[in-house]
């Protein structure tokens, strides 16, 4: 079903190909965290092509790899390589998919992961581009919901920038598959766009919109984070009092369920306070961690080493 | 053919393709479409904003003299001229006759409105949209997938 094939957007697949993915990546949690050992894929070399900075998506690509015997090669910025003397992306990426068994590739212009798989003899995985998608941080962040909350039929809260949050859209439109109920919470100058709503709405999706974190906290079975660019704010005392209403501190989420999880596609900045950490609500860090499993099953289904 | 207001501007041509019914105005874009410019040797001539024997309102017409254009050269034109019909004449004689039909996909003809998409780099590519729908045209890059509406005569290469 998946070998040989480019992971470019979630909205190419289907939602029994997610689920697959998902429980592919479940099968496979205990080999992330090290307590069971396989070289799945001994022998097999994944090219990381990062022509934009990355610590978590990189890092937890070649823990992935790794972890199942795998290598990797590649750059985490274009100063070294050829694209620094003016080679093109087409080039770059005939070059490397006569090395390596996969290319996963970060760029910063949206449609280049499409475009790089079009010169690609090798399957291409889109670590993020531009403003584009990142179709792998959205099946983490799926597969945390299904493991911390349940996915089917969630009630989340999406907070933040929902303008131009890439990871925000591509969620949104994932979670439609599982008929969740959606909170979109929001300063008025960055909602969601008015045409992801209209598809949300078509797909037959509940979508709830606010301006207040705390008037939904009390129904929603998840809380998903994101940051807050100061760059999107001209003024900066506009962005600093936007941005602190949708701070989230322990004592807010005294008013919501015990159950409720929250979740952050990390880096955070401040829009979540430290005391949250330690309260039962926190599930950040886990999701971060479960972006291991989440690609070594891709790496696993794309190379045809599981099917 | 569309009666005595274009043969009065421009006279009939012996062989070739009549484009008939593109908007007032777009009648230079669609030469630009078909790739006609200052450097082609093709006799052309045109009628801009005369009044349209079908109904109110104005259109331009474009003669393309000893060419036969084909229909899948033709039918990028409707993106921007979706009414237009095209005549296929030979010793002053139309043969054939028929509207425009929207492609499928329009490659090489638009410029995604996104700066930041790959299509606008110096790389190796050429610009592809889908055509979403057909009334109102509204196309979607495939490469970054912003959506083009409205007049997509501003967004020719």
């Amino acid at each position: 079903m998946f070998a040989g094939r480019h992971i470019i957007s979630t909205r190419e697949f289907s939602k029994d190909e997610i689920d697959h993915i998902l429980k592919v990546a479940e099968r496979l949690e205990p080999y992330a965290l090290g307590k069971e050992k396989a070289r799945l894929l001994a022998g097999r070399l994944f090219a990381m092509l990062f022509f934009e900075p990355s610590t978590r998506t990189r890092l937890s690509f070649e823990a992935a790899a790794k972890r199942l015997g795998g290598s990797t090669i590649g750059f985490s910025s274009t100063e070294s390589t050829s694209a620094a003397k003016g080679e093109s992306l087409a080039d770059t990426v005939r070059v490397l998919s006569g090395y390596a068994d996969a290319l996963i590739i970060r760029h910063p212009r949206e449609g280049a992961a499409r475009f790089a798989a079009r010169h690609s003899r090798v399957p291409v995985i889109n670590a993020g581009d531009g403003a584009g998608h990142h179709p792998t941080q959205t099946l983490l962040d799926l597969y945390t919901l299904r493991k911390e909350c349940g996915l089917e039929g969630v009630r989340i809260a999406l907070v933040g920038d929902l303008k131009y949050g890439r990871t925000v859209h591509s969620l949104a439109y994932a979670l439609a598959l599982y008929e969740a109920e959606m909170f979109m919470v929001s300063p008025p100058q960055l909602r969601m766009p008015g045409h992801i709503i209209t598809d949300l709405v078509q797909m037959g999706v509940h979508v709830h919109e606010s301006q207040s974190l705390q008037e939904v906290m009390g129904e929603v079975d998840a809380i998903y984070l994101t940051r807050i660019q100061r760059e999107r704010f001209p003024d900066p005392t506009e962005y600093q009092r936007v941005a602190g209403s949708y701070r989230l501190t322990a004592s807010m989420l005294q008013h919501a369920s015990p159950r409720t999880i929250v979740m952050h596609p990390l880096p955070r900045v401040d829009e979540i306070a430290p005391d949250v950490d330690s309260t039962p609500h926190a599930r950040y860090f886990e999701q971060s961690s479960y972006g291991v499993p989440v690609r070594m099953a891709l790496l696993c289904l794309l190379t045809g080493v599981i099917e | 053919m569309s009666g005595a207001v274009h043969e009065l501007k421009v006279k009939r041509i012996e062989s070739g393709t009549v484009i008939d019914h593109i908007p007032p105005g777009q009648a230079l874009n669609v030469l630009k479409i078909l790739g006609i410019g200052g450097g082609s040797d093709a006799v052309v001539s045109m009628v801009m904003n005369v009044e349209s024997c079908k109904g109110p309102g104005r259109k331009d017409i474009v003669k393309i003299e000893n060419r036969e254009l084909a229909p899948s050269e033709l039918d990028q034109i409707a993106l921007i001229a979706p009414d237009a019909t095209v005549n296929i004449i030979r010793d002053y004689t139309v043969v054939e006759k028929h509207k425009v039909v929207l492609p499928k996909m329009a490659v090489g003809v638009l410029r995604c409105a996104n700066p930041n998409c790959i299509s606008n780099t110096s790389e190796p590519i050429a610009s592809e949209f889908v055509v979403e729908s057909t009334h109102p045209v509204v196309v979607r890059c495939v490469y970054c997938e912003r959506k083009l509406s409205g007049n997509l005569a501003d967004h020719l290469l």
